[in-house]
């Protein structure tokens, strides 16, 4: 879309000739989430539609008891270090950020009394600041009332490497300074276009300054309060079991109007998918369970005639299959995969795009993942409208065969391509996981027509996904010639996705192999694309930046998506449950009602 | 009498100390570490994982650690959960009860099963009480609790609705409600094990009174003109219960480790499924403690097993 015509389009958004939802649909069919539309209009003086989930009810509480269960229950209650989903949804029950993403993509305020915008005096033009202004009278669990010193002590407290938060990336590269007692204004090191990170979603609940102060840095874990969850949320702590049990009751005092809707909040942990599936589906003992990493079929078959449904949330999550640039059976200076190697096969790119035309996405979407994926030919997904439109895939052996046969692999007596007396053999890595296998069988099987011996290989999860430094088979080491697993996208932005295959992040001995660029895939192309997008503030040439690293990633074949994840869960038929593919399950928890 | 215990308690130690440089060192040596998680997390950059890891001494050299736990051990701490952050004995407290109360019931049960049917059965050989009871006994070890766990929830709880299936410790109840509750969320897990282990001690039983029943001072019993319950309870279970308290001993332990799988399908928050949710993220203080305490009970009831058989058999002396 041409940049004047964006202009245009904002300035009618502004004089009320466009509305809200039209101009983010325009922009969806070019392939904009509505998270990035929306802050687009926001920089262009548009103030965020103040959209909050549908909420009927119109008294607080009453609503008796909410039981959720989590399969994986939560181990501590700071958000600060929660590692894991499961974490960050225990604590996010007694937690808030200033603002959250809702169903619509759309900022929900929580504890911010409005979303940042150029018009409110919250944005700069430059990107370089933004000022938050909280909900005045909002109160914590013991009374104390919240202030623009608690959200400065928690970026000092996030920030500070000594206390060793998951947080910390979430808060560095910005100071925090207060305002007033009720205002901050958070300063940028760099234009930042994606504002909305620091204090939003997971990573951005507040915790109190008062019991929290003395526990900064070294001290971290000693706070007493790290089990005993004092926030501002919904719902006030009862009791806590790590991996059991996460208990809650109604806070009377909440500062949203008519809520929370139930009296008590239980969240019980432990056991696995497909029973969690079967209590809320089909014997109703729970109202919602979380991560239905079920089969499709079994889901299916519990939903007959159950008393509950399930429920999908599309996010960016994508499942793939990533391409080694480098040779995993030379040593150079006592490293395997060195940058200084090339991959003897699959250097070449045609050899790479018969990989691509050999991965049957339909069969695998049919066959394991069902309604919780989608296929697609993109690294990058946003949500639905977010498709590069230039990419295409599709499943021909018969292409693949042709591709093969020009890059000089001629058929050997065996059935296998050889071509200068070496045979077209690759090693094909994942972690165990049941769905993982079968996809591994399903390529397996089409390679295998077309002549390419692949060797499977699975790798426990605990170590393929583990930085052991010592441990060969980790997916950061790469010794193998492709290897499929799931990066999820934590955040409706693709900065943080995208910069991992920056060519500084090549993943090597040096860096004890923690770049995050695995594949040690060297674009120049890219890596510009990637530094000019960090820096652009214009949101649409930024995402026209991102964009094109999506189709430089496809063009080359880095990776061969095979599957764009939706979350799953399983809700009762009655509850009302407020998601969204760009938060966490919780996220919203203060909506959540249920009908009838 | 007391210098024998004296003694074996002193025996322990070294054998307490090997088990527990095994344990650590197969746990430091396995792969994987507390922070994978955070690894495809694109949050977390590599340096705030390289702090984690110098913060909980991940990077000191085996003996170096195994040392630190050892005089923490001595000194009372008995380490900290890298994954919940906090001290692994309140960790284990936490899940104690719910561990003796459910699993203590299933032996009990299975006592309460194994006993008297393991005793009738051996007083009429062969005839169809005892065929009964074999059958049953051999079909009861031959179906794993996985099978019989589901199967139970399959009838009782999706198709009946009778029972819940998942346990919860927070029963929303007062009184003799509360009590009912416990009971009614008790039974499944409890009747899955309890059947279990009560095939097999049925089994043990029956042939430890068999072996018993056949000497020749039973006959002489019986020629006294004693009348059989007597025979029965105090001449031939006396003898025949040395090698089944052994056995009880030394399921003793499981009662404090927990069931794994049962506590997985049913839920329940124990030591069992402490241990494997540690196991599965890596959480090694947690994993250490468990073991070596299992590891301490083990020693301890094998102790108690012994002092007990000079109390049911005075012809066995303890010096």
């Amino acid at each position: 879309m041409l940049d004047k015509e964006l202009r245009s389009m904002i300035g009618d958004v502004k004089d009320g000739r466009m509305d809200r939802r039209a101009f983010i649909q325009r922009l969806a069919a070019v392939g904009l989430t509505a998270p990035m539309a929306n802050q687009i209009l926001a920089i262009g003086g548009v103030a965020m539609a103040q959209s909050p989930n549908p909420y009927p009810p119109t008294k607080r509480g009453g609503g008796g008891p909410l039981k959720l269960l989590w399969w994986q229950g939560p181990t501590l209650l700071n958000p600060h270090f929660a590692t894991g989903t499961k974490d960050q949804d225990g604590s996010r029950v007694f937690y808030e950020p200033l603002a959250s993403w809702d169903v619509n993509g759309h900022l929900n305020p929580i504890l911010a009394a409005e979303i940042p915008s150029i018009q409110n005096g919250g944005l700069s033009a430059d990107a370089k600041s933004v000022v938050w202004k909280l909900k005045p009278g909002v109160k914590w669990h013991d009374g104390k009332p919240v202030t623009a010193d608690d959200l400065v002590f928690n970026w000092e407290y996030a920030s500070d490497p000594a206390t060793a938060c998951v947080s910390i990336s979430t808060y560095s590269g910005l100071t925090v300074e207060k305002v007033d007692d009720l205002t901050i204004r958070i300063k940028f090191n760099d234009p930042t276009p994606f504002w909305a990170n620091a204090f939003v979603g997971a990573y951005g609940c507040i915790i109190p300054k008062h019991l929290f102060a003395e526990y900064k840095g070294g001290k971290s874990r000693e706070a007493p309060n790290n089990l005993k969850p004092v926030g501002t949320g919904p719902y006030k702590f009862v009791e806590f079991k790590p991996g059991d049990l996460v208990r809650g009751e109604i806070n009377p005092d909440y500062h949203m109007a008519n809520r929370p809707f139930f009296d008590s909040i239980e969240m019980k942990g432990g056991g696995d998918a497909v029973s969690a599936a079967r209590a809320v589906i089909q014997t109703g003992e729970y109202d919602f369970a979380w991560n239905m990493q079920v089969e499709d079929e079994v889901l299916l078959r519990l939903e007959k005639g159950g008393k509950g449904k399930t429920l999908y949330a599309v996010g960016g999550d994508i499942e793939f299959i990533a391409v080694n640039f480098t040779d995993p059976n030379t040593e150079v200076d006592g490293e395997r995969s060195s940058l200084k190697t090339k991959h003897p096969i699959l250097s070449d790119p045609k050899v790479r795009q018969a990989l691509a035309l050999l991965v049957d996405r339909d069969s695998v979407k049919k066959a394991i993942y069902g309604r919780a994926g989608r296929a697609t030919a993109n690294y990058l997904n946003g949500p639905e409208e977010f498709v590069s439109k230039n990419t295409k895939w599709e499943f021909s052996v018969e292409k693949a065969s042709a591709l093969l046969e020009e890059a000089g692999w001629k058929a050997g007596a065996d059935g296998v391509r050889e071509k200068d007396g070496k045979k077209l053999k690759l090693l094909f890595q994942t972690s165990i996981n049941g769905p993982r296998q079968k996809t591994q069988a399903i390529i397996k099987q089409a390679c295998q027509k077309a002549g390419i011996d692949v060797e499977l290989k699975s790798v426990v999860a605990s170590v393929f996904f583990s930085s052991d430094v010592a441990n060969p088979d980790t997916y950061s080491k790469f010794f193998a010639d492709i290897e499929m697993f799931q990066i999820p996208m934590t955040q409706p932005d693709p900065a943080l996705h995208m910069r991992r295959y920056h060519s500084r992040n090549v993943a090597t001995k040096e860096n004890k192999w923690q770049g995050p660029n695995f594949p040690r895939w060297i674009n120049k192309d890219f890596d510009a694309a990637i530094d000019a997008a960090e820096t652009e503030t214009d949101p649409v040439n930024r995402a026209g930046l991102y964009i094109k690293c999506n189709d430089l990633m496809w063009q080359d074949t880095v990776f061969i998506p095979v599957m764009h994840r939706l979350a799953v869960e399983a809700s009762a038929n009655s509850l009302r449950p407020a998601l969204s593919g760009w938060a966490n399950q919780t996220d919203n928890l203060q909506d959540w009602y249920r009908e009838g | 009498m007391s210098q024998y215990v004296l003694r074996r308690l002193m025996i322990a130690i070294p054998s307490l100390l090997g088990i527990s440089l095994v344990l650590f060192v197969v746990l430091a040596l396995a792969p994987g570490d507390p922070f994978s998680e955070l690894a495809t997390n694109p949050n977390v950059p590599p340096e705030v994982q390289a702090a984690l890891r110098a913060r909980f001494g991940l990077d000191d050299p085996i003996y170096l650690r195994y040392l630190h736990w050892l005089n923490a051990m001595l000194h009372g701490d008995w380490g900290f959960s890298f994954v919940s952050r906090m001290d692994v004995d309140t960790l284990i407290l936490q899940r104690l009860p719910a561990t003796l109360y459910v699993i203590g019931s299933a032996q009990i049960l299975a006592l309460l099963i194994a006993i008297p049917v393991g005793v009738y059965a051996a007083t009429k050989p062969y005839s169809l009480f005892d065929q009964v009871a074999n059958t049953l006994a051999f079909v009861g070890f031959s179906l794993p609790t996985f099978f019989t766990g589901i199967l139970f929830i399959l009838i009782f709880s999706v198709t009946l609705d009778w029972l819940p299936f998942v346990y919860t410790t927070d029963i929303k109840a007062t009184g003799i409600h509360y009590v009912l509750e416990m009971i009614r969320q008790a039974i499944m897990p409890v009747a899955v094990l309890g059947l279990f282990q009560a095939a097999s001690m049925t089994r043990f039983v029956r042939s430890a009174m068999l072996d018993v029943i056949r000497l020749d001072y039973v006959t002489t019993a019986r020629a006294k003109g004693l009348g059989q319950a007597k025979v029965i309870v105090k001449h031939v279970m006396r003898n025949a219960m040395i090698p089944v308290v052994t056995l009880i001993a030394l399921q003793m332990p499981a009662v404090f480790g927990g069931a794994i799988v049962t506590e997985q399908i049913f839920r329940i928050p124990g030591i069992g499924s402490l241990l494997i949710s540690s196991i599965l993220s890596n959480d090694t203080p947690v994993v250490m403690a468990v073991t070596f305490v299992f590891a301490c009970l083990v020693v301890l009831f094998n102790l108690i097993a012994d002092v007990l058989y000079g109390w049911l058999d005075p012809r066995i002396s303890l010096r």
